[in-house]
């Protein structure tokens, strides 16, 4: 009997998904990419070059421990969150695509035909959805206060992980491979858990940068001239 | 402290990268053996048996040398996964590094251009 080895998910395999969404999803993919790469290009910064292949090694590497949660499953931590926090949503996805490319091409961690289904959900959603709702927490709460980014980072990361899974199981359900209604309540009903684990350790990791390296948060550039002014005042006083 | 600092930067490679590298080396072996979210709902409404047995990815050279995140060659089950761990990170740094990189110099090589314009301007 085929036994999906542990830790392979949510990564969807081949096979689970029929063409016509396989298709679909790879075109998301691709076209968000290319849009990153070209946002990327016109607001870079040097300090950038070696975050991203910290974050993207961190990210690998993180998603290979799966911690357990109560029922007998596990999760790990996804990282798309993560990566637009740090690096915004244009060089956040690269990285978020860079893992999974590398997972699925060397690892067979995930299927080449889904993987643009994977980058989506996984990847995409984090560093684009949940870039822009955390930025939008801020934005409420206090742009420059940890209480801002801190409940930012939570609930985009817990949403991120169960958006992913709700866009997992419809992908499954539009292939036919299982129900839609009943895919859905089994995947969210994981995921709500598991998103707390990512938000958990998301939320650590940047408090962590916050308190060392707070330029290393992305700051998108209408605001950076603002946040220097403010970061050139708090360190006079 | 300034941000562009190269120091700074590679104290931040080098913490950052370490880190991610004792992740893979010395947690990922022991991480939870349970299966994950989509792996539980696969098991559980029946149809994991749906997933290619003989997938592309199984045809790449790399399927010969990793077995998912474990070393063929090597036997033992955590050290296999330890070293497959430490591989993929050091891969994946290297390529989102190399593709900032080259994010960075075509915009370095555009705003010399500029640069240089307006000398010949001014």
């Amino acid at each position: 009997m085929f036994k999906i080895p542990f830790h392979l998910a949510m990564h969807v395999p081949d096979g689970f998904l029929n063409l016509p969404v396989s298709l679909c999803s790879w075109a998301i993919a691709i076209t968000l990419i290319a849009f990153a790469l070209n946002n990327l290009k016109s607001e870079y910064q040097e300090r950038a070059v070696p975050l991203m292949g910290v974050c993207a090694a961190f990210i690998f590497a993180v998603q290979m421990v799966n911690f357990p949660i109560p029922g007998g499953t596990s999760g790990h931590l996804l990282g798309g969150t993560l990566a637009g926090v740090l690096l915004g949503p244009w060089a956040g996805s690269l990285v978020m695509a860079v893992v999974f490319v590398v997972q699925a091409v060397m690892f067979q961690d995930g299927g080449i035909t889904a993987l643009g289904a994977n980058i989506v959900n996984m990847g995409l959603v984090g560093t684009f959805g949940g870039y822009y709702l955390y930025q939008l927490v801020r934005r409420i709460l206090g742009q420059h206060s940890w209480l801002g980014i801190s409940t930012g980072v939570a609930i985009a990361a817990w949403l991120s992980v169960v958006t992913a899974s709700i866009l997992c199981a419809i992908m499954l359900g539009l292939s036919d491979t299982v129900p839609l209604s009943v895919a859905l309540t089994a995947m969210v009903s994981w995921h709500i858990a598991i998103g707390v684990g990512e938000a958990l350790i998301t939320v650590v990791a940047v408090s962590f940068i916050w308190r060392t390296r707070p330029d290393l948060i992305y700051l998108p550039i209408s605001n950076r001239k603002l946040a220097e002014r403010e970061l050139a005042n708090t360190e006079q006083n | 402290m300034n941000p562009n600092n190269s120091a700074n930067n590679r104290l931040l490679l080098i913490t950052g990268l370490g880190t991610a590298l004792i992740i893979a080396a010395f947690l990922s072996p022991f991480a939870s053996k349970d299966p994950d979210g989509l792996d539980r709902v696969a098991g559980d409404l029946k149809f994991e048996h749906k997933a290619t047995e003989n997938t592309a990815a199984k045809q790449l050279p790399f399927a010969q040398v990793f077995a998912e995140y474990s070393l063929k060659a090597v036997s033992d089950e955590k050290l296999s996964t330890a070293v497959a761990g430490v591989i993929g990170t050091i891969t994946t740094f290297g390529i989102a590094w190399g593709l900032g990189k080259l994010a960075v110099r075509r915009k370095s090589a555009s705003s010399e251009t500029k640069s240089q314009a307006d000398e010949r301007n001014s």
